[in-house]
């Protein structure tokens, strides 16, 4: 049982955790593949998804997979949100908890800001996503696709290419598989390289050629324009090909290399069309973890909840 | 103080798997349309002991699945211990099948009503039968067992103790 009230990063999720909620989503996967995708297990239970930033993916399979469990699943955006008028993100928090949900899950620009209203509310909070920190279940689906394709997480050598320095994927999944203990190497454009990334346990690679040599799993990053004011290079076709993953260069690779980016995928920027459709890509397979692994989350958390914790 | 008496030793739990087989075959005049699904955890080794008999018996395989009640619990938020979630595996349409459900112990009933919730989920079986190896009473369902091995009278605060691997056996442990 996880004994815990949050989920705002992978940083401070010890080993027997991270197995034990990926444990439970493979369990999970099952109900995805019934004919009725649904069982009563979090019935009466509530899930406010509280949005400040946009987002498709991450909020549609959170919905998912609270309704898949039984649950309602509230949305409220930023658009339609009452900060719009003035209100602070506490007094939205106290609002909310007023309403007695179980769990809510966050997405918002601002670092820390899921850890702001986990310390001000008594309902378990999920961090989806907060600025350029963690997006841990992103983290977690990551870490469940890497162990189905390849068995275990311990020993493998993943490549993670892309912007490092406005990626809170790449930080949740930096904590998780150091955790889990994979050998890891960022690369990147030095403009998308923050300072002192070494520190983390990653070895730092210059060129996509040197990161994705013997890789067991290459991780692409998109590029994030709405995320950059500057932009960190000069244009789209440059960094294609520079840093764009291709078939050519994925024969560098393992024979049995598996590619992922956590999506939307800029077709032909940082991934070759070819590359993203072919068969070492298991980019939906992440999609699909991702359901279960938000069920796994949903479950210990709310359907598992003690007095004591 | 506690006392532990053995109640069925390795040949009694076998004869009264071999009979329960005949039962089941009988009721359902043979193999067609049957199906058993042993209930996680003490029931799936009960189900596959089933599922042997059966073959030896009418020479066919007898499709064979696990249901894990887990998600259907009715004490999920009481605070209690629960072993951690595992797949239910049902690799097989359920819809117009003559199930069987297995479990070791039938005791309170309410595992036997999580896994009926959980098998419908799955489609319309034609029917669902029940059999359990041991039957201990004290229901808090109107549930029954189609198929007993045995009968075991106990009180609430006895333990029933089935171990199907290695040392077979089923004991009783009296706390009085």
């Amino acid at each position: 049982m996880l004994k815990r009230k949050d989920i705002l990063g992978l940083s401070d999720l010890k080993k027997e955790e991270l197995e034990l909620i990926l444990d439970t989503a493979e369990s999970l996967r099952e109900v995805s593949d019934r004919d009725i995708k649904k069982v009563p297990t979090l019935r009466g239970k509530t899930i406010i998804n509280l949005f400040f930033e946009a987002s498709t993916r991450t909020r549609t399979s959170f919905e998912i997979a609270g309704k898949r469990m039984s649950a309602d699943v509230i949305n409220i955006s930023a658009s339609s949100s009452s900060t719009v008028k003035g209100e602070t993100l506490i007094d939205t928090a106290r609002n909310l908890q007023a309403m007695s949900p179980d769990v809510v899950v966050v997405r918002h620009a601002s670092s820390g800001a899921p850890h702001m209203i986990a310390e001000a509310i008594d309902a378990s909070v999920i961090n989806a996503g907060d600025g350029c920190h963690e997006h841990p279940s992103q983290g977690l689906l990551d870490l469940l696709t890497i162990r189905q394709a390849k068995g275990s997480i311990e020993g493998c050598r993943v490549a993670i290419i892309g912007d490092i320095e406005h990626s809170r994927v790449v930080r949740s999944n930096i904590y998780g598989l150091k955790t889990m203990g994979a050998d890891l190497v960022v690369a990147g454009l030095p403009t998308m390289m923050p300072a002192g990334i070494e520190k983390m346990g990653v070895d730092v690679a210059y060129s996509i050629d040197a990161a994705i040599k013997g890789a067991d799993v290459i991780m692409m990053l998109r590029i994030q324009k709405e995320r950059l004011s500057n932009p960190l290079f000069p244009t789209e076709r440059e960094y294609s090909i520079a840093f764009g993953l291709n078939s050519k260069r994925l024969e560098l690779a393992k024979k049995d290399v598996v590619i992922m980016h956590p999506g939307p995928i800029n077709r032909g920027v940082e991934i070759a069309p070819e590359v993203a459709d072919g068969s070492h890509s298991l980019i939906l397979d992440q999609v699909k973890n991702g359901v279960a692994v938000r069920m796994a989350l949903l479950y210990l958390l709310a359907g598992l909840k003690q007095g004591d914790n | 103080m506690a006392k532990q008496k053995q109640v069925l030793d390795a040949l009694g739990v076998q004869r009264a798997v071999t009979r329960v087989a005949h039962e089941i075959l009988e009721a359902n005049m043979g193999i067609g349309d049957l199906a058993l699904v042993g209930i996680r955890s003490g029931g799936v080794i009960v189900s596959q002991m089933l599922a042997r008999e059966i073959k030896k018996i009418e020479g066919l395989d007898v499709p064979l699945g696990i249901v894990d009640i887990t998600l259907y619990r009715d004490d999920l938020s009481a605070g209690t211990h629960h072993p951690a979630l595992r797949s239910t595996e049902i690799d097989f349409s359920v819809d117009d099948k003559k199930l069987v459900l297995v479990d070791d112990v039938l005791y309170t009933g309410r595992t036997v009503r999580a896994a009926m919730d959980s098998l419908i989920d799955f489609g319309r079986p034609k029917m669902i039968k029940l059999a359990v190896l041991i039957d201990r009473g004290h229901r808090e369902l109107p549930i029954r067992a189609d198929f007993v091995g045995k009968n075991i009278p106990t009180s609430p605060n006895d333990v029933i103790k089935a171990s199907l691997e290695g040392d077979i056996g089923v004991d009783i442990i009296i706390n009085d």
